[in-house]
């Protein structure tokens, strides 16, 4: 589709911002430099847990070319306070959650192999690596614990103080009561013990930062790799203490991907920008992929033990969880929310479970924190329920796919027992839409085709449901969120008629610029070449909450449509007046304003220029300008849902997985740009099939990272993964005013359990656990042969 | 500090370097390229891919003195006249990039892989010969997409499709 033409909403427009990327002028942070900046390395801990008995810097000092050393006592004699998490967790017994102190640079204890421990600055990035080798830490090493099995036992390594047994809470939701209750009736019984892999989030951009201070202005700039600028602006000027809001401007200029792992305030920023007001210089720092497998965020790591309660004809009557949660060493931003309000609210998955009761014990582990990673609880709320299903239905020899109809949610609004109510969804039709695609009755013929060509072949379902559109403030302010989640955006009409839109969105990858522009393109009736869309700017954009938990759609975007209203109402007020007309008989169509039952008219940019010129209205009664804003807060999450279906063949010889087919069927409600979406939906099931089959994050017993490269940790690559077969079926949003629901984070929410179910069909057994490796399949395999030689 | 000479997307260029410094940190901090990317640092993710006296290189593995005398091109050198390549018309054509980050590197290998095997490439011939290069974003799909695209356009348009 062509730029200069109006572009309707649904329709695929292809990207505005594709041209720098392409021709290789994306500005990404570390393509910035600063005139006169110095590099920073940090010297990060070699130890999983350890005293610091001293820091000897006076080597390095000497050293060519650097120019400051610094450790956390520096930090703390400028006052600067630690990092914290966002998200007031209370235990069943009312207690707050037990958070230990998380300091920049360490102060007298690290406590995971990478911790911040000082930070070098150089006039070249190679003298500070250099001179981090001549800085002398004393360490007393101390007994650690990794591995989050082990690390409540009694008598073991204490990490923080405040967390006897490394317990940050020990939490609860649902009806206790009522669920043993349906346990007490039950017909039958599936219960099902999970490990809920550790994963890297490894957006291919790894995390920079440049903080600039000017002495003259007494203020800082930074730039990062966020994925929302205002939190970190917040964040490190309420808590951190680094400078006002007011001296503090935050840009994430082109980000090379997030998935939750860029959300995060982590030391490295926060001490670039404390650092260049020491040293007087701008300081850089880039982050080598290494250190990301070390410091960024990881996700997931969970281990839990569910039951589920049926009656006798495979209806669900109760739902019983027990999740351990690793957090790591630290509470990073927002990762006591992840394993329980954004995990716990989701255990109803698609069907109608009329008691469950889930308890989330959060544990401090010698290991890098834990926080959001694509989906952030709902992957592994949906892994749980997706995988316990198809076990009950295989217990009862039940079709999988007529199990879960037999459960579904049929009936809006429907109002779960953990928190979320649903308000619209059509389970049957994706479930039955998908199946077709999948042409699921042909599997059998199928499988027999595959045996006699020696692969094992299976077919897995994943009926997914996720909370999105994050979220009524006050709901979440009342379940211990510290922020409201809210979004503004302004829209700017300038006299010749082209349009900014201001967003506290923040896109790094998910196409803002085309889909926010698309959408005023068709609201306004102007070309989308003549829209620009302005993100990542505190400076530019006055507050925004970023992009995170697919909410840029429906709650972004909404607040687009407001400021467009009231555009729009203004806009009209003035075409009244310039064409001597009542307000109340001008119409707004296919950009233009016109008198009804006339054809008198003004083309939107005539407008917009009469908005400045203001000769033709009172200024007494409408304002000159055109430009409005507005913060739109939603009123309730969005449910987007679907169902995917994964067909495999494994090679029993070698293990060696092959994905034959991929169908996702999913509901987001209205459709902005199905192009964007769709590939949305590919990254995403490419993230899922990564758990599945190859992702892990492995520490040794000594907390020592084992996978700290990609020659160790596995990422999905091309020859992984088949093309997918898309389809969508659609109910509206309720809530919002386009109906959107959300797409960024489907496809790693459905994808985990739909390979593991077609795996235990492939191979007749329930005992696969992810990553399923070659190595584990082929072991499970050769078990098979020699169980069926013996039969 | 050692001295070198090389052309860098048609210019020649000389430079006194570090001789520690790798070819895209020359690339990118000394002539300000900075289209090639670095995305890891165990030669694994191809981020960083540019031709190198035609043939697809790892620039975060080679030291810039090795390019000492070689004719570089970097993804700010395939577009002609302010034209772009077909590959490029078809990244963007068939969604081929997210957020970007890894696509300079996929375009560079993708002209590698016609260059290698000609411009009709089927599916399974893509995947394979993507190895070398990560995306987190795109699942690969509209990338594979847009290479039999772009090849196709490649073999459609010869003088276009020259790129150095
Ligand atoms: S930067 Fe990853 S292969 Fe060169
Ligand atoms: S588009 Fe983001 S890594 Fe490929």
């Amino acid at each position: 589709m062509n730029a200069s033409v109006v572009t309707p909403i649904g329709a695929p427009v292809r990207r505005k911002e594709d041209h720098r990327f392409i021709t290789g002028k994306g500005r990404y942070t570390d393509d910035l430099s600063r005139p006169g900046q110095a590099h920073a390395y940090f010297l990060r801990s070699p130890y999983a847990h350890a005293r610091i008995r001293a820091i000897d810097t006076s080597a390095a000092i000497d050293m060519p070319g650097v120019v400051a050393v610094l450790t956390g006592k520096d930090l703390a004699q400028d006052g600067l306070g630690g990092l914290i998490c966002g998200w007031m967790i209370h235990s069943k017994d009312g207690s707050p959650m037990n958070a230990g102190a998380h300091p920049a640079l360490a102060l007298d204890t690290v406590r995971y192999v990478g911790d911040h421990v000082a930070v070098i600055i150089a006039e070249t990035l190679n003298a500070a690596k250099d001179a981090a080798a001549a800085v002398v830490v004393d360490y007393e090493i101390l007994p650690a614990v990794a591995d989050l099995a082990q690390a409540q036992a009694e008598g073991g390594p204490v990490i923080h103080d405040v967390a006897p047994r490394n317990t940050v809470f020990e939490w609860e939701l649902g009806d206790k009561a009522g669920t043993e209750a349906a346990f007490a009736r039950a017909a039958h019984v599936t219960a099902i013990d999970i490990v809920n892999n550790r994963l890297a989030p490894n957006p291919m951009e790894p995390r920079a930062a440049i903080g600039d201070y000017d002495a003259g202005d007494d203020a800082f700039t930074l730039w990062t790799t966020s994925q929302n600028p205002h939190v970190a602006r917040l964040v490190l000027s309420a808590f951190v203490g680094l400078a006002p809001e007011n001296k503090l401007r935050v840009i994430a200029p082109d980000v090379g991907g997030g998935f939750g792992s860029k959300i995060f305030i982590y030391a490295e920023e926060t001490v670039c920008a404390w650092a260049s007001k020491r040293v007087g210089r701008p300081v850089k720092w880039t982050c080598e992929r290494g250190e990301a497998f070390l410091c960024d965020a990881h996700g997931r790591d969970h281990i839990t033990r569910g039951e589920l309660a049926l009656d006798g004809e495979g209806r669900i009557l109760g739902f019983r969880v027990k999740t351990t949660a690793n957090m790591g060493a630290y509470l990073s931003t927002f990762s006591s929310c992840v394993p329980t309000y954004l995990y716990a609210t989701l255990l109803s998955g698609q069907y109608a479970i009329p008691a469950i009761y889930c308890e989330v014990d959060a544990v401090y582990t010698n290991t890098a924190p834990v926080d959001a990673y694509r989906g952030a609880g709902r992957p592994e709320a949906t892994f749980l329920v997706e995988r316990i299903i198809d076990k009950a239905a295989r217990e009862l020899g039940m079709d999988p796919a007529e199990m879960r109809r037999r459960n579904f949610v049929t009936a809006f609004p429907h109002q779960t027992p953990v928190i979320m109510c649903y308000d619209a969804g059509d389970y049957g039709a994706s479930l039955d839409k998908a199946l077709a695609l999948a042409d699921y009755t042909g599997f059998p013929a199928r499988k027999a085709e595959a045996e006699r060509r020696g692969r094992l072949r299976g077919i897995g379902l994943s009926a997914y449901i996720e909370a999105c559109g994050i979220a009524p403030s006050a709901a979440v302010g009342s379940l211990g969120a510290g922020v409201g989640l809210w979004e503004s955006a302004e829209v700017r009409v300038n006299p010749t008629g082209n349009v900014e839109v201001l967003t506290g969105s923040h896109s790094h990858g998910q196409g803002h610029e085309t889909t926010f522009a698309q959408l005023v393109s068709a609201r306004l009736g102007i070309p989308i070449d003549q829209v620009s869309v302005v993100h990542g700017d505190t400076d530019k954009v006055q507050f925004g909450m970023g992009t995170y938990g697919s909410r840029s759609g429906a709650v972004g975007m909404s607040a687009i449509v407001k400021a467009l209203d009231k555009v729009e109402a203004k806009a009209k007020k003035i075409a009244a007046h310039v064409l001597e007309a009542s307000e109340g008989d001008i119409e707004f169509k296919d950009g233009r304003f016109t008198v009804a039952g006339t054809d008198r008219g003004l083309a939107f940019a005539e407008v917009a220029l009469n908005a400045y010129v203001a000769h033709k209205f009172p200024t007494s009664e409408i304002e000159p300008g055109l430009k409005e804003g507005a913060f739109y807060d939603p009123s309730n999450f969005t449910f987007p849902a679907g169902c995917h279906v994964c067909e495999l063949e494994v090679d029993p010889e070698t293990g060696v997985t092959q994905i034959v087919n991929w169908v996702a069927v999913d509901d987001f409600g209205t459709v902005i740009n199905p192009m964007i979406v769709e590939g949305q939906v590919h990254g995403g099931i490419a993230q899922g099939v990564g758990q599945a089959l190859m992702e892990r994050v492995a520490y040794d017993n000594d907390g020592q990272l084992v996978t700290g490269s990609y020659m160790d940790y596995q990422m999905p690559r091309a020859e992984d993964l088949p093309s997918f077969t898309l389809g969508l079926t659609e109910t509206r949003c309720p809530s919002n005013p386009l109906g959107m629901k959300g797409c960024g984070e489907a496809g790693a929410i459905a994808a985990p359990p739909a390979v593991i179910n077609a795996l235990t069909d492939a191979l007749g057994t329930q005992d696969i656990s992810m990553p399923a490796t070659p190595a584990k399949l082929w072991a499970v395999a050769q078990a098979r042969v020699t169980r069926r030689a013996a039969e | 500090m050692t001295k070198i000479s090389l052309t860098v997307n048609g210019k020649s260029v000389s430079a006194e370097v570090e001789p520690r410094t790798l070819l895209v940190q020359f690339l990118r901090e000394k002539l300000l390229l900075t289209g090639t990317h670095v995305g890891c640092d165990t030669s694994q993710c191809g981020a960083c891919v540019v031709h190198v006296d035609g043939s697809a290189v790892k620039s975060c593995t080679m030291l810039a003195v090795q390019a000492d005398g070689a004719r570089v091109t970097t993804i700010e050198g395939i577009a002609q006249g302010g034209v772009l390549h077909p590959m490029q018309e078809a990244f963007r054509e068939h969604h081929g990039l997210q957020c970007g980050f890894c696509t300079p590197g996929m375009i560079m290998s993708a002209l590698d892989m016609v260059n290698r095997l000609g411009p009709i490439l089927d599916e399974s011939a893509i995947r394979e010969n993507l190895d070398g290069n990560l995306c987190r974003c795109t699942g690969y799909h509209n990338i594979v997409k847009a290479i039999a695209a772009g090849a196709a356009a490649m073999g459609a348009n010869p003088t276009r499709a020259a790129a150095e």
